[in-house]
């Protein structure tokens, strides 16, 4: 056990510490809180940038134009950006996941054909899993791919597809096959969002913005040679996306959570109650405690969970209780600054009273979507309960 | 960054467990914890044959000369067989406060013995206040002599010695040392016996200052955090394995997700526990600036999550686990007496909030 950064380590960061300090742009700020739709060509330039420095997929292989970086690089590349409050990447799902998915199970051409525009965001990804009747159980999804001549006819709705109405592309999960058992019947197509027959329409959510939208296949022609792995296959190919998601990404949240609670410490300090300082109260500092020392902890947990994926080339136990961690540290995160502000936590952005310019009421909806998301709690228990511990499936 | 363990840590920790479940299995152990001391010679000697009672000390003293780490996985899996007797007040407690606040000449009278398993000892710190800032000691020596009370001492009936904080000074005293009264008081916790220690002008010997007191408390502190972790352990094994035989409405109770989840729960919470305890034994091993942030922290969570752990193992046991015959109860009643010990959730979360909120000090080390 040596918790200290290796050399090698050392020299990643310092050489990425460089780059970003030359060239993270001093105007995000200006950018941040306008909708995605006026600041995407910009959040689309920053991307090209750090393309251009090599940095938009460190963990790709380095033929792929990644850098093979180790999960612990990467988790400093996370870190890093966290740490300069560099804008996000806005082809991140084309990134993180189905960049990684097409390097894995594609073929030469579609990855000569789809990798490199991923990389510089020329062509924006998005994900269409999710369905009105499958959630948790994604293999009962339905919309259903029929094969006419070297085509696929598509039809059906998704939802919950981050950047829909941006997408160029999608990886659209389909039903090739309904008379097999479920998880047998699926087949991953790459599907032009321009074609005729998609329909894509903003969902509202409950903290009044839209981050997703709902999908309709209406007769939408696919190529069959755009069939992403085997024809039925299309499960694993799925699964194997979904492992990205569990990935090195969750290191940047670190940081964020300990910038939100070192600020939830500076307000408690200057907000009275009961005429005095927030920051003497005794059950906000237990509660202020009680957070910080649960934010280190999800992080010695992902540090455990990287060096065993390094040492076993496998996710090992720890890896599998993230995201129940942080999704609800972050719950509680914030319903301890609703506590702290009181009356004020409710104000939304735009009141002329409202703190930090209402970020702690939008961020307290917000995170009711993170138990959720990305499977939900029950179904990450579930994952423990029987791939961990070895209970039987309950379902 | 590495935070996994090395392949001889890892040796370390399987081979301890080997030992304790051979030498202390349950039959042993409820059979210890019936006897006045729940000391054994036997077991003591071969502890010592192990190395176990000197596994953090120098060589010079006798001592294994190992890190702070190899004491934290020693000492969990001590706590997986819920390892009755002295050994956590003589190796760990009495051990890390003679390493830190002892001269070279103290050590070689008292620490070096320790090392060679020749005798038990432990640390009288509380009183009738029972807290656990040593600021709040009241006890003082006059002319080299105690007179008070001390409370809440682990073990001190079969120490050889006793190691005794006051005010602005560390004492030992030895137990046949007049004027030294030595009583029981009845304990939650069967495996570890406390006792009420009174002092009538008590002849002392000075160890030193307590500057150094508080790191040797912060390793005791992480130590027993690292005991909590394989108890918690140990409660989670029996449990899910419990959940996968007992059948109720002709299935595994393991197969319903109200039973499922709350071992998904003990889970999480037992190596988050883990992760928070081998950090700190990182920390105090490398003397890093958060090191005692990095004790609270462990401490903190580990006092809750052993309780919480309890709570889910007895629970899905059901009526067997409220039982006297089923073992769970005997680690439940640890993990609350150890709960309280050095500082419970409340107290290190103030520790932390004094670091975090008063000092605008951020905890963890930062990459």
């Amino acid at each position: 056990m040596d918790l200290n950064l290796t050399g090698e380590e050392l020299a990643f960061r310092d050489e990425l510490r460089a780059w970003l300090a030359a060239n993270v742009p001093t105007d995000w700020n200006q950018w941040r809180e306008r909708p995605l739709e006026e600041s995407f060509p910009y959040l689309r330039a920053w991307q090209r940038k750090l393309h251009e420095g090599g940095w938009a997929a460190v963990s790709w292989p380095k033929e792929y134009g990644g850098r093979s970086a180790t999960l612990m690089q990467q988790a400093l590349f996370w870190e890093e950006m966290a740490r300069v409050d560099a804008p996000p990447m806005v082809n991140a799902l084309g990134l993180g996941l189905i960049g990684p998915t097409i390097i894995a199970c594609g073929s030469e051409s579609q990855k000569k054909r789809y990798i490199p525009k991923i990389l510089s965001a020329e062509e924006i990804w998005c994900q269409g899993f999710s369905e009105p009747n499958a959630g948790s159980d994604l293999a009962g999804l339905q919309t259903e791919a029929r094969l006419d001549a070297d085509h696929y006819i598509v039809n059906g709705q998704k939802v919950w597809t981050s950047y829909g109405s941006f997408g160029d592309w999608c990886e659209l999960v389909v039903r090739t096959d309904a008379s097999v058992a479920k998880h047998k019947g699926l087949t991953v197509l790459l599907v032009d969002m321009k074609s005729p027959g998609v329909e894509v329409r903003p969902l509202r959510q409950m903290t009044g913005e839209s981050e997703f939208s709902e999908l309709f296949f209406r007769d939408m022609r696919v190529p069959a040679k755009n069939t992403l792995g085997k024809v039925n296959d299309g499960w694993n190919v799925a699964m194997s996306t979904l492992m990205y998601e569990r990935g090195s990404y969750g290191a940047r949240l670190h940081l964020i959570f300990k910038r939100s609670i070192t600020r939830l410490i500076e307000l408690s300090r200057t907000l009275q109650r009961n005429g005095r300082p927030v920051a003497e109260d005794p059950l906000i500092r237990q509660k202020l405690a009680q957070c910080s020392a649960e934010i280190e902890i999800m992080r010695f947990n992902q540090m455990r969970a990287f060096s065993r994926i390094t040492a076993t080339g496998v996710p090992g136990p720890e890896g599998s209780i993230q995201k129940i961690f942080w999704s609800e540290l972050n719950q509680r995160l914030q319903q301890i600054a609703q506590e702290l502000l009181g009356c004020y936590g409710q104000l939304l952005a735009g009141d002329p009273r409202a703190i930090d310019n209402g970020i702690w009421s939008y961020a307290y909806l917000r995170t009711r979507g993170n138990t959720i998301e990305a499977g939900t709690s029950e179904v990450q228990r579930n994952i423990i309960g029987h791939f961990v511990l070895g209970l039987p499936r309950s379902y | 960054m590495q935070f996994g363990l090395t392949e001889s840590q890892e040796f370390l920790k399987n081979s301890a467990r080997k030992f304790f479940a051979g030498e202390c299995p349950s039959t042993e152990m409820r059979r210890l914890i019936e006897t006045d001391t729940a000391y054994d010679a036997t077991l003591w000697s071969k502890l010592t044959d192990q190395g176990y009672t000197g596994i953090v000390f120098p060589e010079s003293y006798g001592g294994v000369g190992l890190g702070k780490i190899e004491l934290m996985l020693l000492i969990e899996e001590a706590g997986r067989a819920l390892l009755p007797g002295p050994f956590f007040s003589t190796v760990v407690l009495s051990g890390a406060v003679l390493d830190a606040v002892g001269t070279p000449e103290h050590k070689k009278k008292y620490l070096e013995p320790i090392c060679k398993g020749e005798v038990r000892s432990t640390v009288a710190i509380l009183e009738a206040g029972a807290s656990w800032n040593p600021r709040d000691v009241q006890l003082n020596a006059v002319n080299g002599k105690l007179t008070g009370e001390k409370l809440f001492v682990s073990d001190a009936a079969i120490a050889d010695f006793l190691i005794v904080v006051a005010r602005n000074s560390v004492f030992v005293v030895d137990s046949k040392a007049r004027g030294l009264k030595i009583s029981p008081m009845s304990g939650m916790d069967l495996t570890r016996k406390l006792y009420v220690v009174e002092f009538s002008n008590t002849p002392a010997e000075e160890l030193g200052p307590n500057v150094n007191l508080p790191r040797a408390l912060d390793i005791t502190t992480a130590a027993l955090a690292a005991e909590l972790v394989g108890g918690m352990q140990r409660t989670l094994d029996v449990t899910v394995e419990y959940a996968k035989t007992r059948k109720q409405f002709g299935k595994p109770i393991g197969m319903f997700q109200a039973v499922q989840h709350q071992c998904a729960d003990m889970y999480l919470e037992t190596e988050s526990s883990r992760s928070a305890v081998y950090y700190a034994g990182w920390a105090l091993e490398e003397n890093a600036p958060d090191a005692a942030a990095a004790v609270s922290i462990a401490k903190m969570y580990c006092s809750d999550a052993a309780r919480t752990v309890g709570n889910r193992g007895i629970q899905i046991h059901g009526g067997m686990g409220f039982t006297w015959e089923n073992d769970l109860h005997l680690y439940y009643r640890r993990a609350k007496a150890s709960e309280t010990a050095f500082g419970d959730a409340t107290f290190h979360r103030e520790r932390i909030a004094s670091m975090v909120i008063d000092s605008g000090r951020v905890s963890a080390k930062g990459v």
